[in-house]
């Protein structure tokens, strides 16, 4: 962990509506009462209360005494719930989608597993305040590449410097798992006009390189083992190699790779690869997942699905498949988060509640839906101990709302993170006034 | 109505009921009219028109009884900008491309007309790209699925012609971004030149319509009379002038925004629609001044540099500022839950609940044109309505069902009951698809198969 001291946003930039709540929360030592207190570890607490000290919490319940050093925030009608966190996502890499001069998602090459996302993190990216002005107060950023993309970074939406922002750099390896590669008719999946002759072996072709690829993963882990036991053995001649070195922490078990698998071939494929090279994997963005819940459960691999509001892989699909995959996952018993994978379809990272919210109008119950972006991310990243529920002992990343979280017409009325309050204003905001003032 | 009904479809007229269609009742319903208030009752629909609402209506003999209770009804959902079944979008070789029109290419098996009613559009423009600063035609449709092309056209609805300012029309090497396999630049590349081109055509435009006008003035009098050489773009552009089509207008920053409007002033024409207009907000008092539309979207920014300054408080400030303002999707995903897009506006702006779905139903209607036809629950009007499981400004509820005339176009339940059989049939399909000595050679047929 390599979190610092957090700022602490200065109270008078923030909106005057919120003055008595705010004017308390000046450090990260407080006692947040009589509020609705979701922990998402157990039922919620009707006029509950949190207390807060050093930017931890140090109690949760109903009825608790006033610590004599405390200040106490009034919280009577507004909702309590952990922060937010995306489980994967590209804020902080990308600011403007259609100028390359502010991308920093995806580098040159196959195998990229010494990169870190949190290097090219941009701490005054506008983004950052966009997206926890909607209760998201921790993401997973995530390198883009052909194979390996590099690490995935864990961090805080909030400090002067990536090193305050960084909660876990080297979260896990982004690995996209190679997929078959054909022909497609416009705007179909058909293998244009030549017939089903071509596309026979246009896919014989492609399943080939397919092969070819799988392989040469396989081989790059096979000489992150040779590199392994050359540097266990001291060998003479032996020298430091950036990329595998930042691949035993991968081969030893200690760090999940992250796989992006769409659909149902490729995540058969990392199944197989991940029992084969004895990884740790997540699966991210596996649209098909619901076809291989048996699989996926067996293996307990966790799964961080992309944005619940896409269109069907196929044309003869449900119209709401998207929708209703969370709800199969969860009766399947699979451990599952949710993902915006911002760059994939310009949908931001702030509209990470609106997405779970999707997948309850299609069946799967509104406290897996919440836990699915707190408890559940924090888990599958490996922060559990440190976030995801408002219990003894975890951070104090936490969401104040006036109602539901997950429906648009809520507001976030106050964000913390490890106990400081969050400057919720950026410059959407202040274009807003500026604007609804013009004369 | 009934008889007429049985000619309309057997002359395969659109914007009749169907012979078949019962009538509807849906009672026990909250029942969200947008023009008039919340009714807690009943709706009817019948000959293809919204028959009666209120709190106690009388079931026709043979009418379709649904019970409402714990449910709500809304106006089918009116997307001002849609892309969906065109099978061209750009005509993107010239700058100035009225001859052109969307109506020509419409694809009525598109299937993004179905998952659009499954969010619950009934209504969608739909839109030539944005590639040149006057781009084709555009058509209003009803997503009447199952139905022909022809029958998919709004009928009656005032045609309309898109343009397009800032970084599409001028992109520099446009020739490249749309495919043509030209690498000669296009004129304009800036701001500026997407002025000159628009100013030019209307010069152009006035010069015909000059001249249609000496001839019938000829005619008139019984003079000699030569008529000018049909301009088919020209046409299209003089329909402008005359106020006889609409104009529906990308753009994003305030200047280009501005410039439209003084262009339009200067040609004595009315800019109908501002589409995206992502800098509205800025000019919202000018925009008003003018009597120009701004159709926005709820809250995407940050794609391309001339929405960096894109806001999400973009709807509430131009509704705030008298603009008529709606919400579109531009996007066959986007366009299957605009009302939850709605409901952000209530987040960002503070719009009242009515306002929101105002922005998805009454205000498009009346941007269009259409609104004596659709975008609010009255008697008298088409039954294009929503039955929701829920409020539809909830993240939680879904649509359960959708007519359109009266007729049935999205039911859940039957959705749902249909899977099964279908995948039945798909299995068979992809079985027979195999090629002989089956096994592992199917698998070659998949590349173009379910799991590619």
């Amino acid at each position: 962990m390599i979190g610092k001291t957090v700022r602490s946003a200065q109270l008078a930039l923030l909106s005057a509506g919120f003055a008595t709540l705010l004017s308390a929360g000046a450090d990260d030592t407080f006692m947040l009462r009589g509020a609705t207190v979701h922990t998402m570890s157990g039922a919620a607490i009707e006029n509950g209360s949190v207390i807060v000290r050093n930017g931890k919490i140090i109690g949760v319940g109903k009825n608790l005494a006033v610590p004599k050093d405390v200040k106490v925030i009034d919280g009577k009608g507004l909702q309590v719930y952990p922060g937010m966190i995306d489980a994967a996502t590209e804020v902080g890499l990308l600011e403007v989608n259609s100028v390359r001069e502010t991308q920093d998602v995806a580098e040159i090459g196959k195998f990229n597993p010494q990169l870190v996302a949190l290097t090219a993190v941009n701490p005054s990216s506008e983004h950052i305040p966009v997206t926890r002005f909607n209760g998201i107060t921790t993401v997973a950023t995530m390198p883009q590449g052909q194979v390996i993309g590099g690490q995935v970074s864990l961090m805080h939406l909030d400090g002067w410097t990536t090193d305050e922002m960084g909660v876990k750099p080297r979260a896990g390896l982004h690995l996209k798992m190679p997929a078959i590669q054909t022909p497609r008719g416009f705007g179909g999946d058909s293998g244009g006009d030549a017939g089903p002759a071509a596309a026979r072996s246009s896919f014989a072709e492609a399943k080939r390189n397919l092969d070819k690829e799988i392989a040469e993963l396989n081989q790059f882990f096979e000489s992150a083992h040779r590199y392994k036991q050359a540097k266990e053995a001291k060998l003479p001649d032996f020298r430091t190699d950036l990329k595998l070195e930042a691949m035993l922490p991968i081969i030893e078990g200690k760090e999940p790779v992250m796989v992006t698998a769409v659909k149902e071939r490729e995540i058969r494929d990392a199944i197989t690869f991940a029992e084969k090279q004895q990884i740790k994997i997540i699966l991210c963005d596996a649209v098909e997942a619901y076809k291989v819940t048996k699989e996926i459960k067996e293996h307990n691999i966790p799964v961080i699905l992309g944005p619940m509001l896409s269109l069907p892989l196929n044309e003869d699909e449900g119209y709401d498949q998207a929708y209703s995959t969370p709800a199969a996952l969860q009766k399947a018993g699979i451990l599952f988060s949710l993902g915006t994978l911002e760059g994939k379809a310009n949908l931001a990272s702030r509209n990470l509640p609106f997405q779970a919210a999707q997948a309850v109008a299609f069946g799967l119950p509104h406290e897996d839906a919440m836990k699915a972006i707190t408890k559940n991310a924090a888990e599958i990243w490996g922060v559990g101990d440190v976030m995801g529920t408002i219990e003894e002992g975890k951070w104090a990343d936490l969401m104040v709302t006036d109602g539901d979280p997950l429906d648009a017409r809520s507001q976030i009325k106050q964000l913390f993170i490890k106990g400081k309050v969050v400057d919720l204003s950026n410059k959407q905001k202040d274009l807003y006034e500026k604007y609804l003032n013009r004369p | 109505m009934k008889r007429f009904g049985i000619l309309a479809a057997l002359f395969g007229l659109a914007g009749m009921a169907f012979a078949a269609d019962t009538a509807v009742l849906i009672q026990n319903a909250t029942i969200l009219t947008i023009t008039n208030g919340t009714v807690k009752g009943s709706i009817l629909l019948q000959g293809g028109k919204i028959a009666a609402i209120g709190d106690k209506v009388l079931a026709p003999p043979g009418a379709q009884v649904i019970d409402g209770a714990g449910k709500y009804v809304m106006p089918g959902i009116i997307d001002c900008h849609s892309h969906i079944m065109a099978e061209a979008i750009n005509e993107g070789s010239v700058s100035v491309s009225s001859m052109v029109g969307i109506d020509d290419v419409l694809n009525p098996e598109d299937v993004a007309i179905y998952r659009a009613l499954a969010g619950g559009v009934t209504t969608a423009n739909i839109l030539h790209g944005s590639a040149n600063s006057i781009g084709g035609k555009t058509v209003v449709t009803k997503l009447r699925w199952g139905t022909s092309a022809e029958q998919m056209k709004f009928e009656g609805a005032m045609p309309g012609i898109k343009f397009a300012l800032g970084e599409n029309p001028k992109r520099a090497g446009a020739a490249a971004a749309f495919g043509a396999t030209t690498t000669a630049p296009r004129y304009p590349a800036t701001r500026m030149g997407v002025e000159d081109v628009i100013r030019e055509a209307f010069n152009d435009a006035k010069a015909y319509q000059a001249s249609l006008a000496q001839y019938k003035a000829k005619l008139a009098k019984n003079e000699p009379a030569i008529p000018p050489a049909r301009d088919l773009k020209l046409e299209a552009l003089v329909e402008v002038l005359e106020g006889k089509r609409f104009v529906h207008a990308h753009c994003y920053r305030q200047d280009e925004i501005l410039m439209l409007l003084h262009v339009a002033d200067d040609y004595g024409f009315k800019i109908r629609t501002l589409q995206h207009v992502l800098e509205g907000y800025k000019v919202a008092k000018e925009i008003a001044a003018h009597g120009a539309g701004a159709s926005t979207f709820a809250d995407w920014w940050a794609y391309k540099m001339e929405a960096q300054d894109a806001i999400p408080y973009n709807a509430a400030i131009m509704v705030r500022k008298g603009v008529l303002t709606s919400l579109n999707s531009d996007d066959a995903e986007l366009m299957r839950h605009l009302d939850k897009e709605a409901a952000k506006t209530v987040k960002y702006g503070g719009l009242s609940e009515t306002e929101a779905l105002s922005l998805i139903t009454i205000n498009p209607a009346k941007q269009l044109a259409i609104d004596k036809r659709v975008g609010s629950l009255e008697v008298g009007k088409d039954a294009d309505v929503l039955l929701y499981d829920g409020h539809p400004l909830s993240n939680f509820s879904k649509v359960e069902k959708v007519w359109i005339d009266g007729h049935e176009y999205f039911d859940r339940d039957q959705d749902m009951n249909g899977r099964s059989k279908k995948a039945i049939e798909k299995k068979a399909l992809t079985e027979k698809a195999a090629p002989a000595g089956g096994g592992r050679g199917g698998q070659g047929f998949a590349a173009g198969g379910p799991n590619e």
